[in-house]
């Protein structure tokens, strides 16, 4: 019962943990990128759609192919959505929260678009399903049975969920204990003063909000090819790129205790159905949650202004050289 | 200083970005229209990519679903107002550069009252002094869902976009929270037509026409938001306030003050979009009442530099696309995000043709030694 | 060490559109000296080390480095020669610590080692005497901790060649004795230094030798033992030059404002303001002069109500009611309902004074938009004022209704005196008001503020151009680290008088007392 419960709550975290995880990278550059949850729907419908054409094509698919047809695609797809934000708020300086908004229209409409259409421009009909290489995804540790309760909590998951945890900790490594780390943290805290350090602030910014968007697409691709099993559904992913933001913001801009938080908001997302005696009513207040806890967390941390804890202090701002 | 500000110029480098100080109105324009042609030139291929129809034919669709018949002819406008509402109501905010990302939630929560009020008092008040009841109520849930951030940034310097943020899943989840004891029939989970036969607490038909009075109202808020903004003191203090807090503090002005009134009043227009959506249009609520008009809403107003008349035209654009994506869509029965895609589209060049209104760059020569 | 010079200009020249920052600068620092290079505001000195530390690149002329022409054309080519320079404005990142911030930016081969880099940090701490936690994040620091920051920064980066932008600007007279020790410390060690500074009692006390600078036109060097102060401010005031500004003797002079023993804080704890009090009397123009940052934007700014005082009293005397009112930590609008009469056309113009992005109609009613119970602003009354003002004072717009930010600095300047003045103010404070403008723009501001004096109003002129203050003002105040050094006539003090002052420090002043 336990076990079930914590892997039920990690299934639901992991696609909040790749887009926290990316968006605490693009927000180190100074980059409010409101687009996550239109490249997360990138990143998840460029997946499947990968997976669709391959398994199409072919009449015994690979497995390896299976994997890394939808891997890339969704890396691809969710990258240059991140490009594309970057191009205009980095090099054109537009408004950073207008673009991030537009993107999300974008990247939303276009994961709904192909996924409830694909099969109709094909001609094949139904729904938009990717059984085969769904299976390539989910397919546990070998272990995982053989321990009981605690490979259920353990070993149970998909490679992809693995990957989320090692991506969160990598980037935590990345920002407190590498150069290049420091360096993003300056461009997001001070880019004149990293500018005059010598540092490449565009580069940088580019860098991290392209590579970040790609990692918070990871998280729409868990989600459609582990999560629901490769079948699309129009708006299936909910507000989980939101939620994924609100993370952000209550792990403190920290990779690491994304990984905590995200298994926290995932345990909130399911907890009702755990509970016994909760009307339905309760389960709405318990996906408030995570929401009110974000809040709280803002206020406690501005009210406390403990300068540790703040967003990076250029975040949502352009940087011209020239503007000093 | 002032010396200071031309430096790193040492490498000459190849293309030099600057700031414009000025640039004539009718080129800023065609620098727009411009970037809105091309993007229309792409979409048109996108169409033709996907469905095969010739671009030109694909533009007459799309004007065929706005102005085709009377009725999809009143949808758009319906379609219009419902957006230039949410719009007029996040502008106040951004002109005082408060980044209210929350008028989804504000407008939900407006929604929300709205129908609460439908709901228990339908049988209890006559029509008129319901309406008005509804009315208030959603302007004050509207205005106090606007008004917690608001007090938070004047306070503390809470970051605000993100805070309103949050606050639109927490309307939401509220939303669904009240589905469960509205629920009509059980167990359907939704609310279904509220009194759909008293019709108690709809907005009545104008001149036959059930969306004009939505779209008359809409109008005259246009008109006064115009007026608030350009005319009245506090517009000219939230100006000062948005364009410089220095400034604003130099001629006296509380800025905290400024700030909690200005949002207040985006708050409550937004109470008014959700009952106008509610009372006037939908006779519903769900989780997706307000479909995301508050997040196009800042798009709106930001392309039209938070000028409420011009909010007219760029909704409209807006508009003009996903109703004609939708027609697309149903004439040859794909889904209607395509109107989403479209939509992306455009604003990602509308967006982008603003540095060139804003910035000029110059090409150098090579100096031969510097 | 000896003789070597470390580095050479020769006939450095630098314009910015026509105008000249720096004209064939000539200097040399040697390896184990300390050079001071004195000047006036906007005599150069900054643009000149811009161009040493490569943030400028010179139009002509030669940088020499060790006997060796050197190119400089940016700040990394600076760190390759050596050349590390501390800037006034800290380039710091807060959250960072000080070993964070030491370390930015360098792409060292091999691993990223925080804990070496802390190592070296301390170790060159201990050389020097620095006292140092590389731990310690930068917003809690103190302003000299931060200096300390900045000098070890440069010093980690291998930095032979040192240059200070005016160090000494935000330190206390003990943290500048610190500071001082170690400069001493690493000339010893065989450091070149290049200190910019206009305080003299710390040019004798520290530097080998200085070099003056005068409106961008080098002027001399001269060896420190061999010289005075009284020597010094004559090569850097220069002659007085004859600028003709009409002045009336002032007639039906009274207290108007009376300041006394005023103190303030500014936001990060330093003492900004320190006892000061005067009189500035009706009829009359009250000049402030001043190396910049000496108080001069604090004082105008907490008798217009936008600072908090620690101490002392602001009292206005109305002319009309002859009551008094203390103005002391009322805000503009209190101030304003008081009826007091007071205009303020403060240093920055756009970023203050005006919005930029507003049309002169709009601008023109920022004061009086309250006026009137309607909800609605009147725009009739600003309109023929602006109208007026662009007719009367001849600014160069397109119309009324052309953004603010779109006009040249001049007829900025006229837009936002010719509002102040609008109002017939019984006070009139005015920061910088000539600053970058023309000739003609200027004189066009002197004679508005001398038909003010006429009018019976006190004037307030905070100016940097002391040719300027002796010939339009009555009295000149003459203001120092936050306070008072000197009240003296205008129409018989000397440039040199007033420059001695300017650069006279507390502790001098102190020690005078004692």
């Amino acid at each position: 019962m336990f076990a079930t419960i914590i892997s039920k709550a990690v299934e639901q975290g992991i696609p909040l943990l790749f887009g926290s995880t990316g968006e605490i990278l693009t927000e180190k550059s100074g980059n409010l990128n409101l687009g996550i949850p239109g490249i997360m729907y990138m990143g998840g419908s460029a997946g499947i759609i990968g997976a669709y054409l391959y398994e199409r094509a072919v009449q015994v698919p690979h497995p390896a192919l299976c994997i890394l047809i939808p891997l890339f695609a969704s890396l691809a797809g969710s990258a240059l959505l991140a490009l594309i934000y970057s191009f205009l708020t980095i090099t054109l300086r537009a408004n950073q929260n207008v673009t991030g908004l537009a993107l999300t229209t974008f990247g939303v409409g276009f994961g709904d678009f192909f996924g409830g259409s694909l099969t109709k421009i094909f001609g094949d009909g139904g729904n938009l399903s990717v059984k085969t290489s769904s299976d390539y995804f989910k397919t546990p540790l070998p272990f995982a049975d053989d321990l009981g309760a605690l490979g259920k909590m353990l070993f149970s998951y998909g490679f992809l969920a693995y990957l989320a945890v090692i991506i969160a900790l990598a980037a935590a490594f990345f920002l407190k204990r590498t150069r290049a780390g420091l360096h993003l943290r300056a461009v997001g805290e001070n880019p004149a003063t990293a500018d005059a350090a010598g540092i490449n602030v565009t580069k940088y910014k580019y860098l991290a909000t392209c590579i970040g968007g790609a990692i918070a697409g990871l998280g729409g691709l868990y989600f459609i090819m582990d999560y629901t099993g490769g079948s699309w559904t129009n708006g299936g992913f909910g507000d989980r790129g939101w939620l994924a933001i609100a993370l952000v913001i209550f792990a403190l801009w920290k990779p690491n205790v994304g990984i905590l938080g995200s298994f926290i908001f995932g345990g909130l997302y399911i907890a009702y159905s755990y509970i016994s005696g909760l009307s339905r009513s309760s389960i709405a207040i318990f996906n408030m949650l995570p929401y009110l806890v974000t809040i709280l967390v803002l206020v406690l941390t501005s009210v406390r202004r403990k300068k540790e804890t703040q967003p990076p202090e250029s975040l949502g701002l352009a940087y011209f050289r020239e503007e000093r | 200083m002032a010396k200071q500000n031309n430096s790193h110029t040492v490498h000459e480098p190849l293309m030099q970005v600057s700031k414009r100080k000025s640039m004539e109105w009718y080129k800023s324009w065609l620098v727009r229209i411009a970037a809105v042609v091309i993007a229309l030139v792409i979409c048109g291929f996108v169409i033709n990519f996907l469905t095969g129809l010739d671009p030109i034919s694909v533009y007459k669709e799309m004007f065929e679903g706005n102005f085709g018949t009377e009725r999809r002819f009143w949808i758009m406008l319906k379609e219009l107002a419902m957006l230039l509402c949410v719009s007029l109501a996040v502008t106040p905010a951004f002109k005082m550069r408060f980044w209210n990302i929350g008028a989804e939630g504000q407008s939900l929560a407006g929604a929300l009252a709205c129908a609460a009020c439908m709901i228990y008092l339908g049988n209890k008040l006559p029509q008129g002094l319901l309406i008005l009841v509804m009315v208030v109520s959603s302007v004050l849930v509207g205005l106090v869902w606007a008004v917690i951030p608001a007090f938070f940034k004047a306070k503390f310097n809470t970051n605000e976009t993100l805070f309103t943020l949050m606050m639109n899943y927490i309307a939401t989840q509220l939303v669904s929270f009240c589905i469960v004891f509205w629920e009509n029939p059980k167990n359907s989970n939704t609310v279904g037509i509220i009194n759909s036969d008293s019709m108690m607490g709809w907005l009545p038909s104008l001149g036959g026409q059930k969306y004009a009075l939505c779209v008359l109202v809409v109008a005259v808020l246009t008109v006064a938001m115009y007026i608030y903004l350009r005319y009245s003191k506090q517009g000219y203090e939230i100006s000062v306030v948005g364009e410089s807090q220095n400034t604003a503090r130099y001629v006296g002005i509380n800025v905290k003050k400024v700030i909690i009134r200005t949002m207040a009043i985006s708050g409550a227009l937004c109470g008014i979009a959700g009952f106008l959506i509610v009372s006037g249009v939908d006779h519903t609520i769900t989780t997706t009442t307000i479909g995301g008009l508050g997040f196009t809403a800042i798009m709106v107003s930001w392309l039209a530099k938070f000028n409420p008349v011009i909010m007219v035209l760029t909704s409209f654009i807006i508009v003009f696309l996903e109703c004609g994506a939708s027609q697309i869509a149903t004439a040859f029965d794909f889904n209607h995000s395509v109107a989403d895609i479209l939509t992306g589209i455009i604003l990602f060049f509308i967006i982008g043709s603003e540095f060139f209104v804003n910035y000029q760059i110059k090409i150098h020569k090579r100096h031969k030694e510097a | 060490m000896g003789e070597a010079s470390a580095i050479e200009l020769k006939n450095i020249t630098k314009a910015f559109g026509n105008k000249f920052a720096n004209k064939d600068v000539c200097l040399t620092v040697n390896k184990g000296e300390i050079l001071s290079v004195l000047g006036e505001n906007g005599s150069g000195k900054t643009t000149l080390m811009n161009m040493i530390s490569g943030i400028y690149y010179p139009d002509s002329g030669q940088i020499f480095i060790d006997g060796e022409e050197a190119v400089i054309r940016s700040p990394k080519d600076a760190y390759k020669y050596k050349i590390g320079m501390i800037h006034q404005h800290f380039k710091l990142v807060d959250v960072f610590s000080a070993a964070e911030n030491i370390i930015l930016g360098l792409e060292d081969e091999g691993k990223f080692d925080l804990k070496s880099a802390r190592a070296k940090v301390s170790e060159i701490g201990e050389r020097y005497g620095f006292a140092i936690d590389p731990d310690k994040k930068v917003y809690e620091m103190s302003v000299s901790e931060k200096q300390t920051v900045e000098i070890i920064r440069v010093l980690y980066r291998g930095a032979d060649i040192l240059i200070l932008d005016e160090p000494t600007a935000v330190l206390t007279p003990q943290e500048t004795q610190k500071l001082f020790d170690i400069l001493r410390h690493m000339r010893d060690d065989g450091k070149a230094i290049i200190i910019i500074t206009h305080k003299l009692h710390e040019v004798l006390s520290l530097s080998d030798r200085v070099s003056v600078l005068r409106k961008g036109e080098y002027v001399g060097t001269v060896n420190t033992v061999e010289t005075t102060e009284n020597q010094l401010t004559e090569m850097m005031v220069g002659k007085k030059t004859e600028l003709n500004i009409h002045r009336d003797l002032p007639v039906n002079t009274a207290p108007r404002l009376v300041v006394e023993d005023i103190s303030c804080i500014n936001r990060e704890g330093a003492t900004v303001l320190r006892d000061i009090s005067f009189t500035a009397n009706s009829g009359e123009i009250l000049g402030i002069a001043g190396i910049a940052g000496s108080g001069q934007r604090e004082l105008l700014e907490s008798i217009a109500g936008l600072q908090k005082l620690t101490e002392g009293r602001i009292v206005y005397n109305d002319p009309k009611s002859g009551e008094q009112e203390d103005l002391r930590d009322k805000t503009p609008v209190e101030i304003r309902d008081m009826g007091v009469r007071l205009s303020f056309v403060p240093e920055d113009r756009l970023g203050m004074g005006l919005v930029g992005n507003m049309d002169i109609v709009d601008n023109m009613m920022l004061r009086s938009y309250r006026r009137g119970k309607s909800m609605f602003v009147r725009r009739k009354e600003p309109k023929d004022l602006a109208e007026d003002i662009i007719h009367r004072l001849k600014v160069v717009t397109p119309d009324a209704s052309t953004p603010v930010r779109r006009l040249s600095g001049g007829n900025i300047q006229k837009i936002l005196v010719g509002r102040e003045i609008a109002s017939s103010p019984k006070v009139l404070m005015a920061a910088y008001p000539v600053r970058g403008l023309d000739i003609n723009a200027s004189y066009t501001i002197y004679n508005l503020l001398n038909e003010q004096k006429k009018n019976g109003v006190a004037v307030i002129y905070v100016g940097e151009d002391l040719d300027v203050l002796l010939e339009l003002c009555d009295r000149i105040m003459v203001l120092s680290g936050g306070s008072v050094s000197g009240i003296v006539d205008a129409r018989t003090a000397t440039k040199e008088q007033i420059g001695l002052l300017m650069t006279k420090s507390r502790e001098v002043k102190n020690g005078e007392a004692k």
